[in-house]
C-alpha cells in the first residue's frame, strides 16, 4: 500500500512535466496538424541552455542564492527556447504548410535530429550532473510517503502554467485568435487573424512551456545531456493523443494518467510478469498505451468526435 | 422496368443532427436518375452512405436483388456501383493512362506471386488493362492525354478522366457528385454528351447537381432531398410542378438560384 | 536498370545504351576502383550494398505506398537476430545459410504484419510514431532480454555468427581461382550482395508496374479516392507493409553473416532515419534515386571521415566534430534542406506504374 501510495506521487510529479510538453503538442496538432517531432528536442535544449546558465552565474555570481540562480538560468532558458521555436516554424515548418502532408513531417525529424546534434557538438556526449538548486531530499514522510521539495515545486509550477495557459487561450484576445485559427485558418484570416503570426505565437508558447519543461525533469533527475528530450517528447505526445491530441485539458489530463500508469507500472511490472520483465522495461509502458488508444479509441479520453475532412 | 437500386428508409445521423430521415428511393436499370436538393439537404450524405463511406443509423439499401454491404466501399464497388467525387480526387502523380489502370484494380486477378513471377497470365492481364485503359481514355475522349500526369490536365479533362477510372470498375450504377461544378457551358454540353453516351452503353446513371438545366434535361426522374427528407420523386416534369420542392428551394433557407430555373 | 542509366546527367537521355554500359560497368568494376583506396573501402561498398537493399525495401513502403515508416531498422534486427540465433554458437545451432535466410525473412514479415494489423487504419503520421515506438520496443526487448533467461545476450549482442556458406563455398575466405589469382572475401561479399541488390530491383520493378504497385501508388496519392474505385487499402497497405519489411528481413540475416557480429546498437532509431533521409535525398518513390541515395549517403560520411578529420587537425589542432557527429549533421540537414528546396529528391525521375509499349503500337512518351 505505501508503494503504491509513493509510486502515485512519483508519477504525479513525472505526469506534471510530461503534461507541460504534451501542451506543446497538442497546441502545435490543433493549429497545423503537424506532429512536431522536434518538440522533446526542445525540451533538451531548455534544460541546457539553463546548466549553462547556472554554471556561468555560480562562477561569476556566487553571492546570489539558490533560488534566484535557479530562476535566472530559467529565465535566460525560456528565453533561448522561445526564440528557437519561433525559428523552428519560420525555417522549416512555414514553407511546407501545404505540401504533401509527409513533407513536414520528415523535415520534423530532421529539426528534431540537428538539435540533437548541435547539442552533442556543443555539450558533447556525456551526461551533465545539473545542479541541485532546490534540494532533492526527502522530507519526513508523510504516511510512509516520501517527497521532495523538488517534487513539491514541480507540481506546483506546472499548476500555475496550466491555469495560467488556460486563462490565455480562454480569456484573451490571442487565445480567441488562436482557438479561430485551429478552427479554420482560411475564415480566420477573413476575420482579420494574422494567422502567421498567431501559429508563430503558438510554437513560441509551446517551447516555453517545454522549456520549464527541460528545466524541472533536469532538476527531478540531477542529469541533463544531448539526447535527454527523445524520450520525454515521446512520452508527451502519447499524452496528448491519450487525452485527445488537440484539446488542452486532454494534453494536461493524459500526462498526469500517462505518469501515474508508468510509475505504478514500474513498480509491479516484476510480480505482473512474473519476473520475466523488470524495470527496465518501464519505456515500453507508453508505447504500449500509445498503440491501445490509437487503436481503440483514437480520439482519445477527451477528444470530440472529428468528422473526416473529405 | 427493372429496379436496379432500392434504397429503403435510410437515417443518417451526425450526434444530434439528422442528416437523413427515413429516405426511400428506387433507381431503374438503364435510367438517369437525379438527386436534387438545396445545399445540406443531405444529398452528399446519402451519396455517402450509397458508396459505403458512411455506415447508415437505419434502413438498407438493396441493390441487384442483393442487401449492399454498408461501410465497405470496395464492397460497394465489387457489387457493382463506381462513383466520382465532387471535388476531383484524382491520383496526382499517375498519369491518365494509370489512373484508369488503377481503376482496373477490382475487376483484375494478378497476386503478387504471379507478379513476382511473371507469369504468363499476369503478363497477359497486364497487356489486356493497358488495352483496356486506351479503350475507356478514346471513350471519354482524352486520348491524347493518355501520358500526361494527371495534376496537369486541364479542369474538365480532369472530370472526364475520374469518370473514365470510374467506368473502368466496370459499374452497372454509376454515381456522379456534382460533374458539372465549376465547369463553362461548351464543357458542360459535352459532359452532357458523355452521360447520354454511358446510359446508351447501358449503365445506369445516379447523377446529384446544382445545375437544375441540366438536371431537368438530363434525367429520366428525379427525387429531391430537403431537410433530410426526400420530398418528391417523379419525372422532371411533375417535379417542377410539385409545390413542396418549389417552397424548398425559394424558402428561407436555400437561397438558390434553382427556384427560378425550375 | 534503364531507370538508373537515364539518370546519369547528361548522357542518360543522349545515349540509353551506353549509361546502360557505364552503370553496369561501375556495378562492376566498384570495388576494384574501391581498392585502389584501401580494403576499408571495399567494406564500405558492401555496406552501401546492405543500404541500398534496406532502402529500396523501405521505399516500398514509404515512396510506393505513402506509409511513413520510421521503425524499419527493426525489420533489420528481426532478420539480424534471427539468423544469429540459427547460426552461432550463442545456441549451438549451425543450420545452412539457404534456410536461415528465408527464415529470418519470414519472420521479419510476420513482424511487418503483426505490427501493420492494428495499426495500418491509423492517419499517417500516427502510424510514423508508432512504428517509431514498435523500433524502440525491439531495441529494448534485445538490450534486456538476458535476464532471467539469455535470449539476446542483451547490449553485448550475439558474437562469431557463421559466415555465408553457398554449396561448400565458404564467403568468408579467401577464393582461389587458378594459381595466381585470390579474391577476398570482402570482394566475394560484395558481388553476392550485387546480385541480391539487381534481383531486388527486378522484383520491385516488376511489383511497381501491376495492378499491385498502382494500388499503392493510390493509396499514396488518395486513400479516399483508391477505396471509391475498390481497392482494399486495408490488405494493399499489409502487403506494402510486410513485403518491406521482408526486403528488410534479407538484409538483416545478410548483414549477420558478413559481420559475424549483431548487437541492438546497431538497430538504433538513427539507423531507421538514416535509411529514410536515403530516400528522401535520392527522391522517393523512385528506385534510382532511392538507389543513388543509399549509395551518396553511405559514401559521404565516410568521405567526410577522411577528409575532415585531418582538415580540422591542421586547422585547430584537434577534432571538433568526430564522424558521427558529421553523419548526423550530414543527415539531418539533408532530410531538411531535400524537403524544402527539392522535395522530389535528387533525381526527381518520375515513376511509372504502366508500360504502355505492352499495347501494339504505342510508344512511351517519354
Amino acid at each position: 500500500m505505501e508503494t503504491l501510495l509513493q509510486q502515485t506521487v512519483n508519477g504525479l510529479v513525472v505526469g506534471s512535466v510530461y503534461a507541460l510538453v504534451a501542451l506543446g503538442y497538442t497546441m502545435v496538432y490543433g493549429i497545423l496538424g503537424l506532429i512536431n517531432f522536434a518538440h522533446g528536442d526542445v525540451l533538451m535544449v531548455g534544460a541546457l541552455v539553463a546548466l549553462e546558465a547556472i554554471r556561468l552565474l555560480q562562477v561569476h555570481a556566487p553571492e546570489l542564492g539558490l533560488v534566484p540562480t535557479l530562476l535566472a538560468g530559467l529565465s535566460v532558458s525560456v528565453l533561448v527556447c522561445m526564440v528557437l521555436g519561433y525559428t523552428i516554424e519560420r525555417t522549416a515548418y512555414r514553407r511546407l504548410r501545404n505540401a504533401p502532408r509527409l513533407a513536414p513531417l520528415i523535415t520534423a525529424i530532421g529539426v528534431s535530429f540537428l538539435l540533437q546534434t548541435i547539442a552533442m557538438i556543443i555539450w558533447g556526449r556525456n551526461y551533465h550532473t545539473f545542479p541541485q538548486l532546490v534540494s532533492t531530499t526527502p522530507l519526513e514522510p508523510v504516511a510512509g510517503v516520501f517527497i521532495t521539495p523538488v517534487q513539491i515545486a514541480i507540481l506546483v509550477v506546472s499548476a500555475l502554467l496550466m491555469v495560467a495557459l488556460m486563462l490565455l487561450v480562454n480569456k484573451t484576445r490571442l487565445g480567441r485568435a488562436m482557438r479561430a485559427t485551429a478552427e479554420n485558418h482560411k475564415v480566420a484570416s477573413l476575420m482579420g487573424v494574422d494567422t502567421n503570426k498567431i501559429i508563430a505565437a503558438t510554437f513560441i508558447i509551446g517551447s516555453a512551456l517545454a522549456a520549464v519543461a527541460g528545466v524541472m525533469f533536469s532538476s527531478n533527475y540531477g542529469i541533463a545531456h544531448y539526447a535527454m528530450g527523445f524520450m520525454p517528447g515521446l512520452k508527451a505526445f502519447t499524452a496528448a493523443v491519450l487525452g485527445g491530441i488537440g484539446n488542452l485539458g486532454g494534453a494536461m489530463l493524459g500526462g498526469l494518467v500517462l505518469g501515474l500508469v508508468e510509475s505504478i507500472g514500474a513498480g509491479y511490472i516484476e510480480d505482473m510478469s512474473f519476473g520475466f520483465l523488470n524495470s527496465s522495461y518501464q519505456d515500453i509502458f507508453a508505447f504500449m498505451i500509445l498503440g491501445i488508444v490509437l487503436i481503440f479509441r483514437p480520439t482519445g479520453l477527451l477528444g470530440e468526435r472529428v468528422a473526416d475532412r473529405a | 422496368m427493372i429496379t436496379l437500386l432500392e434504397a429503403r428508409g435510410i437515417t443518417k445521423r451526425f450526434g444530434g443532427l439528422t442528416a437523413l430521415s427515413d429516405v426511400s428511393l428506387s433507381i431503374r436499370k438503364g435510367e438517369v436518375y437525379g438527386l436534387i436538393g438545396p445545399n445540406g439537404a443531405g444529398k452528399t450524405t446519402f451519396f455517402n452512405v450509397l458508396t459505403g463511406a458512411y455506415v447508415p443509423d437505419g434502413g438498407e439499401l438493396v441493390f441487384n436483388g442483393t442487401e449492399l454491404p454498408t461501410g465497405k466501399p470496395h464492397k460497394v464497388v465489387e457489387a457493382g456501383i463506381a462513383r466520382t467525387f465532387q471535388n476531383i480526387r484524382l491520383f496526382r502523380d499517375m498519369t491518365a493512362l494509370e489512373n484508369v489502370m488503377a481503376g482496373h484494380h477490382i475487376r483484375s486477378r494478378a497476386n503478387p506471386f504471379s507478379i513476382l513471377l511473371q507469369t504468363r497470365q499476369a503478363r497477359e492481364e497486364e497487356r489486356l488493362i493497358t488495352e483496356r485503359a486506351y479503350e475507356l481514355l478514346r471513350y471519354v475522349g482524352i486520348e491524347r492525354f493518355a501520358d500526361t500526369v494527371s495534376k496537369n490536365l486541364s479542369y474538365g479533362d480532369q472530370r472526364r478522366l475520374e469518370i473514365a477510372r470510374a467506368l473502368a470498375t466496370e459499374p452497372q450504377l454509376l454515381a456522379l457528385d456534382e460533374p458539372a461544378a465549376g465547369m463553362n457551358a461548351t464543357e458542360t454540353a459535352k459532359l452532357r454528351e458523355l452521360v447520354q453516351t454511358i446510359r446508351h452503353d447501358g449503365v445506369t446513371v445516379l447523377l446529384i447537381e446544382h445545375d437544375v438545366k441540366l438536371v431537368m434535361g438530363l434525367c429520366d426522374r428525379l427525387a429531391v432531398l430537403d431537410f433530410g427528407k426526400k420530398i418528391a420523386e417523379d419525372v422532371p416534369a411533375e417535379v417542377q410542378k410539385n409545390d413542396a420542392v418549389i417552397s424548398a428551394y425559394l424558402g428561407g433557407h436555400g437561397n438558390h438560384k434553382a427556384g427560378a430555373a425550375a | 536498370m534503364n531507370e538508373l542509366a537515364l539518370a546519369i546527367p547528361w548522357l542518360g537521355k543522349r545515349n540509353p545504351a551506353a549509361a546502360r554500359g557505364v552503370v553496369i560497368l561501375l556495378a562492376f568494376a566498384a570495388p576494384l576502383i574501391a581498392m585502389l583506396f584501401g580494403k576499408t573501402w571495399v567494406r564500405i561498398l558492401d555496406f552501401a550494398m546492405l543500404y541500398v537493399m534496406l532502402a529500396i525495401g523501405l521505399n516500398l513502403v514509404v515512396g510506393f505506398a505513402g506509409l511513413l515508416d520510421l521503425g524499419y531498422i527493426a525489420f533489420y534486427a528481426v532478420g539480424a537476430y534471427t539468423f544469429a540465433f540459427l547460426a552461432s554458437p550463442h545456441f549451438e545451432l549451425h543450420l545452412p545459410f539457404w534456410l536461415v535466410l528465408p527464415l529470418g525473412a519470414g519472420c521479419a514479415a510476420l513482424a511487418g504484419i503483426i505490427l501493420g494489423l492494428p495499426t495500418l487504419r491509423l492517419r499517417g503520421d500516427y502510424l510514423a510514431i508508432v512504428t517509431l515506438g514498435f523500433g524502440e520496443i525491439v531495441r529494448i526487448f534485445l538490450n534486456n532480454l538476458n535476464q532471467p533467461i539469455n535470449i539476446t545476450n542483451g547490449p553485448q549482442g550475439i558474437n562469431m555468427i557463421d559466415p555465408l556458406v553457398l554449396l561448400g563455398w565458404d564467403v568468408s575466405k579467401p577464393l582461389k581461382i587458378g594459381e595466381e589469382i585470390t579474391v577476398n572475401s570482402l570482394f566475394q561479399y560484395y558481388y553476392i550482395f550485387l546480385a541480391f541488390v539487381v534481383l531486388s530491383v527486378v522484383l520491385v520493378q516488376r511489383l511497381q508496374v501491376s495492378r499491385v504497385g498502382r494500388a499503392w501508388a493510390a493509396i499514396r496519392d488518395d486513400e479516399l479516392a483508391a477505396k471509391a474505385i475498390g481497392i482494399n487499402t486495408r490488405n494493399m497497405k499489409l502487403l506494402a507493409f510486410s513485403l518491406g519489411a521482408t526486403f528488410g528481413g534479407v538484409s538483416g540475416g545478410l548483414f549477420a553473416a558478413f559481420q559475424g557480429f549483431v548487437s541492438p546498437e546497431s538497430f538504433s532509431l538513427m539507423e531507421s532515419i538514416a535509411v529514410l533521409t536515403m530516400i528522401v535525398f535520392g527522391g522517393m518513390g523512385n528506385l534510382a534515386g532511392v538507389i543513388v541515395g543509399a549509395l551518396a549517403l553511405t559514401a559521404l560520411p565516410e568521405v567526410l571521415r577522411y577528409v575532415a578529420i585531418p582538415v580540422q587537425q591542421a586547422l585547430f589542432d584537434k577534432v571538433i566534430l568526430d564522424p558521427e557527429v558529421l553523419r548526423m549533421l550530414l543527415l539531418s540537414l539533408a532530410m531538411i534542406f531535400m524537403m524544402l528546396l527539392r522535395p522530389a529528391g535528387l533525381i526527381p525521375a518520375y515513376s511509372r506504374y504502366s508500360r504502355p509499349e505492352l499495347v501494339v503500337g504505342k510508344e512511351v512518351g517519354k
